[in-house]
């Protein structure tokens, strides 16, 4: 049990935390034909937008109601049905993901209102899914488990559909800490058993990857359709993967009956075993064998790297979803989680095998990463400065990551996931060479200095 | 900050647009915009004098998705790399406790980091609850003895052109004129040659590209008091109305640094850009001309003969392969000609160039480097770009960052020259290294293999689809 601390300091020094409404605008873009239009002031946007550019290496559509100085006193009602009207009739998007920021939240502005008002005065070609998140709140983690709540609130009908007429079909909650390899890979997972999967965001199809004929678009390119979301009652199954996305869950069984399983991560053992157990109950299929051979690899590179990540010392900042599913593989592999801060307090985080989570920045991960001595930092691209002050390598995990390629097709889930970040772990802990400092005695002779006779003396 | 303020911002009167019909900067459209806000354009002027805290007034949102994103390079002190935020909770906000905290935070940034200044970027939520920054910044000044400089640029102010104005404005009022220069270190420069103290504005140092040019004004006996932002110190700042000429490097977005240094000092200045062997050569005689020492241009001359013949013998293997191609460039304001002129320079054709930000000044220097019936793209749309692009037989898109992913999507070359790059192209030298990344990017072999498609793949989703029908 973890001691949770949230530091009191009234200045952030290189934050951890990234803000609600990007969270949101991220889920709204693992939708099909999906835009989301963020209700403030023209910068929150274009922030995010270079934000998710630089992390996913993709063109991201988002819009801004750009609220100037007279709709931010006045009211920004006009401006957002402007807005939409526009991102409507300029794109035809099936979704679009209206996510408001702190400004319009202080002025109290009643989004739900101007939408009823919105779809009153026009044919509904468009769904919009509005979601409340204010900045001066939770993280992108938290903004994102909102949105995916509020899309399943406005496109899964309130329908329970009996058992006996349900589809070889599960549905997937997938949080935000699951890069789109991730979400690939546990598609195919559940494909292998003969099921369908209706996954909810899903990034992977919209996020990577693309390079199609009519070349670049307004909105997103794949992602998870309207139809697919409102046919989601007629699964067997829920996968929900991520501690986050608890009250998204809660309001899809409660909306469709559906069962489901809640699992903290994809990474640990005993998570991938539990996960694996579900689909072969709910297919009535044995395990393919592949899966069972992608285990004992997993078992055998275990095995064989349990030398430089055993005892090994690893400070994490992340999102609590993420701390806690890479805090659970640490423990399988029996390395040792020093450090960990989250940018946002989460009741999941007392699970962790860690004396004390801070709640807190990067500037409390670097002084904490010391104190505790850790060899390795994991975290996102601005924890290089950390790492490079503290001399140690970084293993870059969560949002942003702008100085690396690949973050969007690195896979950490899965037996093949967590068998390529053992080895990650292990080559960056596996001794290089200089282990230690070669030592030089005064006592030595020396024959090069002044005090050896010189081969000319001898000679002479 | 009041209407009225933003709007004489907005009419900056040395600034092109505003003779040509039409008043100050446009607003934004609801659902259609691109680009920065005023917190944005502020927080990106100031940002890199490297030796100052910089505080983000404001929740999470204005600083933890852009702190330590930009180019910028220090010689020096790193601290301008620390994002600094007071990340406003729900509490702060109900509680009105914004002001409290934010002279807290000043405290801490002082006490931990030692800072030669400490800026305060205001954001939209502060600026509604009404927080006074301006005496937070007055009242943390005087108690710990360090300048702490209030920025008032929240986003719904307007665009990110706004904020770059307020941030030329915040400093012309707070900072500069309030230190003189140090004297010039004995034995600097070769004897007989004297000392002449210059400012460029506007010159960010992104990847360190300027130190491709600075040892030029050594050589020359120019003194750079301060480079307004790129690698700058708090304390050159202070200093910066002492010089005898000011150069507007590459952009309009601090103009009004400038033209209130020539209205209350005096100092010339002129515009202009090192991007380009023409145009490193013209500022560099631009600066002499300003300044009038006959010794000086005479200097200057000898020195733009010895670059120049030494950027040309090392561009011919890089002009032998660019000839003939054809670029499309998407850069407003300055660059919008500079980068042209430049790359005429080296044989390439230019078929079209933006003119986002560009003024009617700006414009005729391109009719008259391009010829009258040049083709000019006012949109800043992914899409009409991309379309112009192919439609012109473009072999390379020239651009800022967030054209990158949109163009390689469209199977186009790209070579990004904004701030988020990770080349230098300033200088004699940095051209040579410009010819060098557009003759890579255009004859990569990756290009013809995306647009190569073997049968089977037509044949194998033929199939597909004969199954699903």
């Amino acid at each position: 049990m973890a001691r949770i601390v949230q530091t009191n300091k009234p200045l952030s020094v290189n934050p951890l935390r990234v803000s609600q409404p990007m969270g949101a605008a991220l889920a709204f873009l693992g939708l099909a034909r999906s835009l989301p239009l963020e209700h403030g002031a023209q910068g929150c946007t274009a922030f995010s937008k270079v934000f998710f550019t630089r992390h996913f290496r993709e063109p991201i559509p988002l819009q801004t109601t750009a609220l100037d100085m007279i709709s931010s006193v006045l009211g920004g009602d006009e401006r957002l049905q402007e807005g939409l009207a526009t991102v409507i009739d300029e794109h035809r998007p099936e979704v679009v993901g209206l996510v408001t920021t702190g400004l319009v939240e202080m002025q109290g502005a009643d989004i739900r209102r101007v939408l009823r008002n919105f779809h009153a005065g026009r044919c509904e070609s468009a769904s919009v899914v509005a979601v409340n998140t204010p900045d001066t709140l939770g993280g992108l983690e938290s903004g994102y488990a909102l949105a995916v709540e509020a899309i399943i609130e406005a496109l899964v009908p309130d329908a329970v559909v009996p058992a006996v007429q349900r589809a070889r079909q599960v549905n997937l909650l997938a949080s935000s800490m699951l890069t789109p390899a991730d979400v690939e890979a546990i598609r195919e997972w559940i494909e292998s058993f003969g099921l369908q999967a209706v996954i909810l965001p899903d990034l992977a199809d919209s996020l990577d990857g693309h390079l199609t004929p009519q070349g670049y678009t307004t909105l997103t390119t794949g992602g998870t359709s309207r139809q697919a979301i409102a046919a989601m009652g007629r699964s067997a199954l829920t996968l929900v993967i991520g501690d986050s996305l608890a009250g998204a869950a809660d309001l899809l069984q409660a909306r469709t009956g559906v069962p489901d399983l809640r699992l903290p991560g994809l990474t640990a053992l005993a998570d991938c075993d539990a996960f694996v157990q579900a689909l072969a109950d709910v297919s009535g299929r044995p395990v393919p064998a592949r899966i069972l051979r992608q285990r004992e690899q997993l078992l055998d590179a275990m095995v064989d790297s349990y030398v430089p990540v055993g005892g090994a010392r690893i400070a994490v900042g992340a999102d609590a979803d993420q701390l806690v599913a890479l805090g659970r593989f640490l423990d399988d592999i029996g390395a040792r989680l020093v450090a960990a801060v989250s940018p946002c307090r989460t009741a999941a985080l007392q699970a962790l095998n860690v004396e004390e989570v801070v709640v807190g920045d990067f500037e409390d991960l670097e002084e904490r990463a010391r104190d505790a001595g850790a060899q390795l930092l994991i975290g996102n691209s601005h924890a290089l400065q950390s790492a490079e002050r503290l001399g140690i390598p970084l293993l870059r995990a969560g949002f942003p990551q702008y100085d690396h390629y690949g973050a969007a097709a690195r896979l950490w889930v899965g037996y093949r996931g967590a068998r390529q970040l053992l080895f990650e772990l292990a080559n960056l802990f596996a001794p290089r060479g200089a282990g230690i400092a070669p030592y030089h005695s005064p006592l030595r002779q020396d024959f090069d200095g002044a005090a050896a006779p010189s081969a000319r003396s001898i000679s002479a | 900050m009041n209407q009225t303020d933003i709007q004489n911002l907005l009419d900056e009167p040395a600034c092109t647009h505003n003779t040509a019909g039409k008043t100050g900067c446009s607003r934004s459209r609801p659902g259609a915009t691109q680009g920065g806000c005023a917190f944005d354009g502020a927080q990106i002027a100031i940002l890199p004098i490297a030796d100052a805290a910089h505080i983000v007034h404001g929740p999470i949102g204005c600083s933890g998705s852009s702190w330590d994103l930009r180019g910028s390079s220090s010689s020096g002190p790193q601290l301008y790399r620390l994002g600094m935020t007071t990340e406003l909770s729900d509490i702060d906000v109900i509680m009105g406790r914004g002001e409290k905290k934010l002279f807290h935070a000043i405290r801490r940034a002082v006490e931990r980091y030692s800072p030669q200044a400490v800026f305060v970027y205001g954001t939209c939520v502060p600026a509604m609850q009404g927080d006074d920054i301006e005496a937070v910044a007055r009242d943390a000044s005087q108690r710990w003895g360090v300048p702490v400089i209030p920025v008032d640029g929240a986003g719904f102010y307007g665009t990110k052109s706004l904020g770059n104005r307020i941030a030329g404005e915040t400093l012309y009022r707070h900072v500069i004129g309030t230190r003189e220069p140090a004297p010039v270190p004995p034995g600097a420069v070769s004897a007989g040659i004297k000392v002449h103290d210059v400012n460029l504005i506007g010159e960010y140092n992104i990847a360190g590209e300027f130190w491709r040019v600075a040892p030029l004004f050594d050589e020359l006996g120019l003194r750079i008091l301060c480079t307004l932002s790129g690698d700058a110190r708090f304390r050159e700042v202070q200093t910066m109305h002492r010089a005898e000429a000011n150069m507007v490097v590459c952009s309009k977005a601090m103009l009004n640094i400038a033209r209130h240094l020539r209205e209350t000092h005096g100092t010339p200045f002129f515009e202009g850009s090192f991007y380009g062997i023409a145009d490193t050569s013209q500022a560099l005689r631009d600066f002499a001309k300003a300044i009038g020492d006959p010794s000086l241009s005479v200097r200057t001359e000898l020195l733009i003969l010895r670059e120049e013949n030494k950027a040309r013998a090392a561009l011919a293997p890089w002009r032998e392969r660019l000839a003939g191609k054809r670029a499309l460039i998407f850069s407003g304001g300055v660059k919008s000609w500079s980068v042209v002129s430049a790359l005429q320079d080296l044989g390439v054709e230019v078929i079209a160039t933006g003119t986002e930000k560009s003024t009617e000044e700006d414009r005729a220097r391109i009719r008259e480097l391009m010829g009258e019936n040049t083709r000019m793209i006012d949109d800043n749309d992914q899409s009409a770009l991309i379309a112009t692009c192919i439609e012109s037989g473009a072999d390379i898109l020239i651009a800022g960052g967030r054209y990158l992913y949109a163009a390689l999507k469209a199977r186009l070359a790209f070579l990004d020259i904004n701030h988020e790059r990770d080349f230098g192209y300033e200088g004699y030298a940095g051209f040579v290294e410009l010819a060098r990344q557009l003759a890579l990017a255009v004859h990569s072999p990756v290009w013809q293999r995306v647009r190569q498609e073997p049968r089977w793949v037509r044949a194998s989703a033929n199939t597909a689809l004969l199954e699903e029908a």
